[in-house]
């Protein structure tokens, strides 16, 4: 709760212990525990053991032997977590405790909020080596409000606009990507204005969720929900207020399949027309192409209503618990330069937050065969150098645009309160967490 | 000990038995064996016991006293700030409203389901020991895979059990929209894992009553539904507060199920399905990060669960005095051999028909 710079005593480590014991006993598991870690012996001369936590994948498994071949001094150790909640869970209990992280821990861009709250816990790592290295925005994610970077950028996931190519034709609409692209305009007004076009001639709607699309709406403004001081504005804003309407006016057009993201539903409507457009991040191809395998139509257009936008992506941070915090910043430096960061987009696609990579051959030469060869390279490449806001998000954001999903999602989902109805639980719910 | 200080013992001759003679250090350390050794003897018990169980629970009860940040840890002391804070919240009692109801749900069906399954098993069916383990199978699947599992078939438009009310002409139940509808499919996934196990616990007890009351109610034409109801229920009785008093236990704690019942794991957009461990869950490691609060949750839920398992206790006692005349049924809830051998001889000629008189005794006293 309270943003200061309270560290791990032992009283914290006693009551990280049982406080996971008692409520997790309590819970019946949901373990947050993984294997202690055990690296950090030696000196900074002699060979050192470096503990790398990462989640999902991030592609670096060869980038480590490399990384051990050039540096015959270092031994990494790779602990992966087989899902991002895991890491985090592990996380947040260890920097509680003091002790246990890895010497470089992977966070996720939602996680940011909070971990910033404490940048004591981790390395300052700007240098001179680094600057310039991403796009501007990635850098100001991971800086505080004082400019202390406490982690280093790895993807980021760009969005564009993915459309089921072959509806667009038989509701009439140019289907091409470049004459789809310059249908859709370039406001949200003008995504919903073509989305009635469809509407008009299709059975199938036009957009997966309101939800997905608010989120992707919300990330636009710059002060959405928090003023730079932590003051919560998010009820009051009056520019939420009209991205809520927009959206749910939408959505009681029809224009929403009512899916709501990830649901058994949303998965299994890939397969049965379930919607038309979606906002589409750089990592959302592999998800769609899973799902809507063997379905035909599916493009990608080049361009992001309201602007450009960004849907997650990750970064290194250098706990300040650990004993090599000099040596695991190099390996942290060595991963995320653009050379390593495009071997590891060819080894599991993760998407480069690094300019130089983003204007690489190896980049821009990347189709994909599923979304009828778009040049998704090229296409992602411009959608990542097209945003232009970076969100404020304070330690309250996440607790408050859950509650905003849950408001939109009781009329668009479930249908269970009308616009105003849930305007007023998301108010309530909002106090809540004060 | 203070063995040094003692005067050489061994060179002594054995002394005769008396009073003011002092002990030798053998005999000592023998009586100090028979009094302390049982103790040592239990000791680890106790000793985990207060390291895991008592423990933190006061320590849970310090760390709700506090501002206490996941991350940050300990902040100041607020006293009674986070209790004040939590019953103030709608959430926590739409989450208090819905484990009662869930567990409600999924405790009553559960019950029945397993009385019938195990009277049918207790019959003399072919492949017993097939049928027997079959029903304990669910037990042994993961909750979260069943939980994906049952997703899938309770998903709101294209699920399985949408498409079968379609069949017979039912409308789609909004599965996670409605409140009950909700409850009802979590429900459905606690019995899913529990029923086998708890027919089995009633299999083991159906198998110690004795036959001769069986016998004696079919001399007197009694029906197999009758011998059920009249014999094998009433018999059954120490079994099932048994199981009533575990299923509270853990039905009030239900927190897989209904986590696992969307993606999101917060209970619906409305809270509809959202427990009180998920809500402290949320408390604690959701975006408040507020560790004081979740352990004030936790600590009103251990505090409700030992008001209810009160409840249970004072029950058992009506119910257990109530016919203790008639049926020598034991006080306390015992988990296996619940008709004791000895309870059967002594009923075995009469209470064949009493026993309902029995039930409804119980009934009424309690009421």
């Amino acid at each position: 709760m309270r943003p200061g710079s309270r560290r791990g005593t032992t009283y914290g480590r006693i009551a990280a212990l049982t406080m996971t014991a008692a409520l997790l006993a309590a819970c019946g598991g949901e373990s947050a525990d993984t294997d202690a870690g055990s690296g950090g012996e030696g000196g900074s001369d002699g060979p050192v053991t470096l503990t790398v936590a990462t989640f999902n994948e991030f592609g670096y498994e060869e980038l480590f032997t490399e990384y051990m071949e050039l540096n015959p001094d270092v031994t990494i150790e790779h602990k992966k977590a087989a899902t991002a909640n895991e890491a985090r869970d592990n996380l947040n209990t260890r920097l509680a405790a003091g002790s246990g992280l890895s010497d470089i821990e992977a966070v996720e861009v939602d996680w940011l909020p909070e971990l910033l709250q404490y940048p004591d816990q981790f390395m300052d790592l700007s240098s001179d080596s680094v600057e310039g290295r991403w796009v501007d925005w990635k850098v100001q994610q991971a800086t505080t409000t004082d400019g202390k970077l406490i982690g280093y950028g790895t993807d980021i996931g760009p969005e564009a606009i993915c459309y089921r190519a072959d509806l667009f034709e038989a509701a009439g609409l140019p289907s091409d990507r470049e004459e789809v692209a310059a249908a859709l305009g370039s406001t949200w007004d003008d995504y919903f204005a073509l989305g009635e076009e469809f509407m008009a001639n299709s059975d199938v709607p036009w957009m997966e969720s309101a939800g997905a699309t608010y989120n992707a709406m919300v990330n636009q403004l710059e002060f959405p929900y928090e003023q730079e001081d932590g003051t919560v504005i998010a009820t009051e804003n009056p520019e939420v207020r009209a991205l809520y309407d927009q959206v749910l006016a939408a959505s009681a057009n029809g224009l929403s399949a009512g899916l709501s993201q990830w649901s058994d539903d949303w998965t299994s409507s890939f397969q049965r027309d379930g919607f038309a457009t979606m906002v589409c991040p750089s990592w959302m191809l592999g998800v769609i192409e899973g799902n809507a395998a063997g379905v035909e139509g599916w493009d990608i257009a080049n361009t992001f209503p309201g602007g450009g936008g960004n849907w997650g992506g990750s970064f290194l941070t250098v706990p300040t618990q650990g004993e090599n915090q000099e040596a695991a910043k190099e390996l942290a430096d060595w991963l995320t330069a653009p050379e390593q960061q495009i071997k590891a987009f060819q080894s599991k696609g993760t998407f480069p937050s690094q300019v130089e990579a983003l204007e690489s051959e190896e980049l821009l030469g990347d189709t994909r065969e599923f979304f009828n060869n778009a040049p998704t390279g090229e296409i992602f490449s411009e959608r990542a150098q097209a945003v232009e806001v970076v969100t404020f998000k304070g330690p309250k954001y996440s607790g408050i645009n859950d509650a905003m999903q849950q408001a939109i999602s009781r009329v668009d989902v479930d249908g269970t309160d009308t616009p105003e109805s849930s305007w007023e639980k998301f108010v309530s719910a909002v106090e809540a967490l004060g | 000990m203070a063995t040094v200080t003692e005067p050489a013992p061994s060179t002594t001759p054995t002394p005769p038995p008396g009073k003011s003679l002092p002990l030798t250090r053998r005999q000592r350390m023998s009586a100090l064996d028979v009094k302390l050794s049982p103790y040592l003897y239990i000791s680890p018990f106790f000793i985990l016991f207060a390291v895991l169980g008592l423990f933190p629970l006061v320590y849970t009860l310090w760390v709700s006293l506090h501002d206490w940040n996941l991350i940050g840890g300990k902040g100041e002391f607020v006293g009674m700030a986070n209790y004040a804070q939590v019953v103030q919240q709608e959430f926590f009692w739409r989450g208090m409203r819905n484990t009662f109801s869930i567990f409600l749900i999924s405790g009553v069906t559960q019950t029945l389901a397993a009385l019938a399954l195990a009277a049918v098993l207790n019959q003399n069916i072919r492949a017993k020991t097939f049928w027997r383990m079959g029903v304990l199978l669910p037990f042994v699947i993961a909750p979260v895979a069943v939980g994906v599992i049952f997703n899938k078939m309770f998903a709101d438009q294209n699920g399985f059990f949408n498409e079968l009310l379609g069949y017979v002409g039912l409308g789609p139940v909004a599965w996670h929209a409605g409140v009950l509808e909700s409850h009802v499919a979590i429900a459905t996934m606690v019995n899913f894992r529990w029923t086998g196990y708890v027919t089995l616990i009633f299999l083991a007890a159906m198998q110690a009553i004795p036959t001769e009351l069986y016998e004696a109610a079919l001399l007197d034409g009694a029906s197999r539904i009758r011998q059920f109801i009249s014999i094998t229920v009433p018999m059954l009785r120490p079994t099932i507060i048994f199981v009533v008093i575990t299923a509270t236990i853990g039905g009030l704690q239900i927190f897989d199920e209904p986590r696992v019942f969307d993606q999101t794991g917060l209970g619906g957009s409305d809270r509809q399905w959202m427990t009180v461990t998920m809500y402290i869950y949320e408390l604690g490691w959701g975006p408040t990060k507020s560790f004081g609060r979740a352990a004030a949750v936790s600590w009103i839920l251990f505090l409700i669960i030992i008001l209810v398992g009160a409840i249970n206790f004072w029950l058992t006692r009506r119910i257990a005095s109530g016919d203790s005349k008639k049926v020598a049924a034991p006080a306390a809830p015992a988990p296996t051999q619940a008709a004791a051998p000895g309870a059967g001889a002594v009923a075995s000629a009469e209470p064949t028909r009493k026993a309902a008189a029995a039930n409804n005794d119980a009934k009424e006293t309690t009421s």
